[in-house]
């Protein structure tokens, strides 16, 4: 690489960041005030994306990003208000919940308005050409963006640091309630920094379309991005934000410029695990205090009741007939829901009990598939044996990945585990060799005597229904206790003598391994396997399984994971904006039913 | 000025308060005596909004405030000082100051910086310090300050004196009479019957979430 090009790639990088660091902004000041985690910044970004290409066909592309920013920022506050404003005390997954139903419906918002095309946008008249630079040519524009990072970044430091109102939001950002007893309307507050923050969002989205096409796609990929930048950074860090941006926006350009960029996809998040285990809170972060606020205590898990016991037992016998009357797609769909409810309920385990919640469980349901599918095809194994050893895939997974996550706690901890499943993600669907790349791998078919959908029916239920009194067994075990322990206080835990990471790393591990062997038998139960088995929806799935069901139920995954999976079935067959309909349904659930299914049915038992 | 009866509160499950009936005439120094756990923090807090009564009527000049957020509360000119002093520890002295400002009113003293200044004069040599770099002391005469910034008519004070040296309590106690002379009434929790025998006019004693008969 001579010297311009590397100037070039440099360059390129900063402006790269530049946006990036918009859209990371407005997320670290939404979580520091609110602590909401909104999943759905990144589709605020999309709808700048759109408004400004659609908005410039009429009224020309610098009148358009002002107002596309304007109206994002309106739309931000309309969220906030019908929405997050109910929620606030509710536990931090449902918010995330919450916000990921959003994401579901802009997405199909933009889907209705604009259509499944990418949309280009215009070259910004004025900056339409480039200029030389070293000898090579360089976009005018990227130019001007270049400078508009820094000039945000200043002008929201001023507004932080030298405005009462920046004051406020400083002081919320580390003791909402005490804001609140010194008389400031916190309401009031969070709006208005949910709304510049979405605001923030859309100037990104706005300013990106003269370089980018707006696609429905930008959505997870932009959010997942500022996720990193803000955990890189330290959460409600701007300064730090703007940092991780720069140095996110040079390490990818670098990895393009250099053809690298079989890497460029997985490179971020092993920058982000890198700096989370050597600086847990973020390059210009503070360790997390304490929140402030009534905390959450969870009441102890009783033990199922005799009663209990019999009810699952005969659901058991129940599934079990099943085939004595139907043959068809309901089996199916059956196997499927018992293959998600062990996922769910190996997500569970590490959340409810463990406390630890995961944005990437899906990396050990494919690691599970993908173990399954390799012994298979590549290694020549029975499917038997495939079956059996593929959640070790899993296992050695959890194992390296776990080993980073338990020294995090909170949303640090869940960053970590998106990283780790993103970087699963990004070897599966570049592997070709092995894993068959973006096609996947096919003829992942089960023996001949489980061929059948019955046999394979009575398999999966099998092994579900085995694996799952497993688990619960597990959480009622001394090292259930040992791993509640740790949960409810991790340092009563250590003085009386548990080995607290070691637990929470073993849970870990067992969550895996039984995600994994619902990969298996998910893969078998496909005969095949594509990349999106580990993608980051597939891990929101299960987040939302388990939180529809209720974190705190031990048979909540369970209902939550049936509940989801005929959702999807019904809503998806036949209606093009299934995504809105299924995030609906989640709103509904969780304005309506706070601590999930279960969680209600048991609160209405127990009146 | 500030009616309490009938209150009882708690915890989710757990209910820390029952049957709480107290009262603050105006200009009053009034203690609420008692030991740890007893329910002192738990009573200021639910008069301040901070946790939600279950039951009862919390009165403040007339106007029941039970049920009322917060930054409510506050603005009717009721201040709070915490017992752990929620310092803004990344924000400097005088921008922890600014959290606290609210509009001066007519009936109330009116605090100026300069005024809170001359009252904790401390402060004014670390105006620019982050209050994260503050010694305990420094950081509760902060928290009144912040408080007082909002020009309240009458302030909670919780545990003023907790964990500081006798020189910085002797300076509280000092800090507390001249309140009284301004004219704010001030309810004041306490462990210490020495430090309000000193300052306040009556009291009421706590135990496991009752009030004694005087």
């Amino acid at each position: 690489m001579s010297g311009s090009a590397v100037l070039l790639q440099f360059l390129n990088g900063l402006s790269g960041a530049s946006a990036l660091f918009l859209v990371a902004a407005g997320l670290s000041l939404i979580f520091g005030v609110t602590r909401i985690v909104n999943f759905a910044h990144g589709s605020l970004y999309m709808l700048g994306m759109y408004l400004a290409v659609w908005l410039s066909a009429r009224i020309g592309f610098w009148a358009s990003v002002p107002l596309a920013a304007a109206l994002v920022a309106a739309g931000g506050a309309a969220v906030e208000m019908l929405l997050l404003r109910r929620i606030y005390k509710a536990p931090e997954l449902f918010q995330l919940l919450a916000t990921f139903a959003v994401v579901l419906l802009v997405k199909d918002l933009a889907l209705w308005a604009w259509g499944p095309e990418d949309t280009l946008g215009p070259r910004a008249p004025g900056f339409a050409g480039a200029v030389e630079i070293a000898g090579r040519a360089f976009p005018q524009y990227d130019l001007l963006l270049i400078g508009l990072g820094p000039l945000v970044f200043l002008l929201l430091y001023l507004l932080l640091t030298k405005t009462r109102w920046g004051i406020l939001v400083r002081a919320a950002t580390q003791d909402r309630e005490m804001v609140g007893a010194l008389g400031v309307n916190q309401k009031l507050l969070f709006t208005a920094v949910f709304m510049l923050g979405a605001g923030l969002a859309g100037l990104g989205g706005a300013l990106v379309i003269p370089r980018e096409p707006a696609s429905l796609e930008i959505d997870l990929a932009v959010v997942s991005d500022a996720f990193v930048v803000v955990v890189v950074g330290g959460l409600g860090s701007i300064p730090g934000a703007f940092l991780a941006a720069l140095l996110i926006g040079e390490i990818k350009a670098f990895c393009i410029g250099l053809g690298y960029s079989k890497i460029t996809l997985a490179v971020e998040f092993i920058v982000m695990a890198v700096v989370l285990v050597l600086r847990p809170w973020g390059l210009l972060g503070r360790p997390q205090a304490a929140m402030r606020g009534p905390a959450a205590l969870e009441a102890p898990l009783d033990p199922p009741s005799g009663r209990a016991v019999a009810a699952l037992l005969a659901l058991f016998a129940g599934l079990a007939a099943i085939p004595a009357f139907t043959t068809g797609y309901t089996l199916v769909l059956l196997t499927d829901v018992l293959v998600f409810a062990l996922f769910a309920a190996s997500l569970h385990f590490m959340m409810g009990p463990g406390g630890m919640a995961s944005f990437g469980h899906a990396a050990y349901f494919g690691l599970g598939a993908y173990g399954a599918g390799v012994l298979l095809l590549r290694l020549a194994a029975p499917m038997e044996l495939a079956l059996a050893l593929a959640p070790l895939f899993a296992l050695a997974g959890a194992l390296v990945f776990g080993w980073f996550c338990v020294r995090l706690s909170g949303v640090y901890l869940a960053m970590l585990t998106l990283a780790f499943a993103q970087i699963a993600w990004s070897i599966a669907f570049q592997w070709d060799a092995v894993t068959g790349g973006s096609n996947g791998l096919i003829g992942v078919w089960p023996a001949a005597w489980l061929a059948s959908k019955t046999a394979f029916y009575y398999a999966a239920l099998l092994v579900c229904a085995a694996a799952l009194a497993l688990l619960w067994r597990l959480v009622f075990s001394p090292f259930g206790y040992a791993l509640r322990a740790s949960r409810d206080s991790a340092l009563r835990a250590e003085a009386i003598g548990i080995p607290v990471r070691a637990v929470q790393w073993a849970a870990f591990c067992v969550a895996g391994l039984f995600a994994g062997l619902a990969g298996a038998l998910f893969a078998f139960s496909k005969g095949s396997i594509s990349p999106e088995t580990l993608s980051v929806p597939r891990s929101v799935e299960g987040l939302v399984m388990v939180l529809l069901g209720g974190v705190q139920t031990l048979t909540g995954p369970v209902w939550g994971a049936a509940l989801f999976t005929w959702l999807e079935d019904s809503v998806s067959r036949g209606f093009e904006y299934w995504r809105a309909a299924i995030g609906g349904v989640i709103l509904l659930l969780v304005l309506a039913f706070p601590r999930g299914v279960a969680g209600f049915v048991r609160e209405r038992i127990a009146r | 000025m500030l009616e309490v009866s009938g209150l009882n509160a708690g915890y989710g499950r757990a209910q820390v308060l029952f049957d709480i009936a107290l009262e603050a005439r105006r200009g009053e120094v009034v203690a609420l005596l008692g030991r740890n756990g007893a329910g002192k923090s738990t009573t200021l807090k639910a008069i301040m909004g901070l946790v939600p009564p279950l039951s009862g009527e919390v009165r403040f000049e007339g106007t029941r405030i039970d049920g009322r957020e917060p930054h409510e509360i506050a603005r009717l000119g009721l201040g709070y000082v915490p017992e752990d002093r929620r310092i803004f520890t990344d924000l400097t002295v005088a921008e922890n100051l600014a959290v606290g400002r609210q509009p001066a009113r007519a009936d109330a003293p009116q605090w100026s910086t300069e005024h809170l200044l001359a009252l904790f004069p401390a402060l004014s040599r670390m105006l620019d310090r982050s209050g994260g770099r503050m010694s305990g002391g420094e950081q509760q005469m902060l928290c009144i300050a912040r408080t007082l910034a909002g020009n309240p008519k009458a302030i909670l004070l919780d545990e003023p004196s907790e964990g500081l040296a006798p020189l910085v309590v002797e300076q509280m106690a000092g800090v507390i009479l001249e309140l009284k002379r301004a004219g704010v009434t001030v309810l004041l929790a306490e462990q210490s019957a020495r430090f309000t025998g000193r300052v306040a006019d009556r009291g009421y004693t706590l135990e496991k979430g009752e009030l004694l008969p005087a």
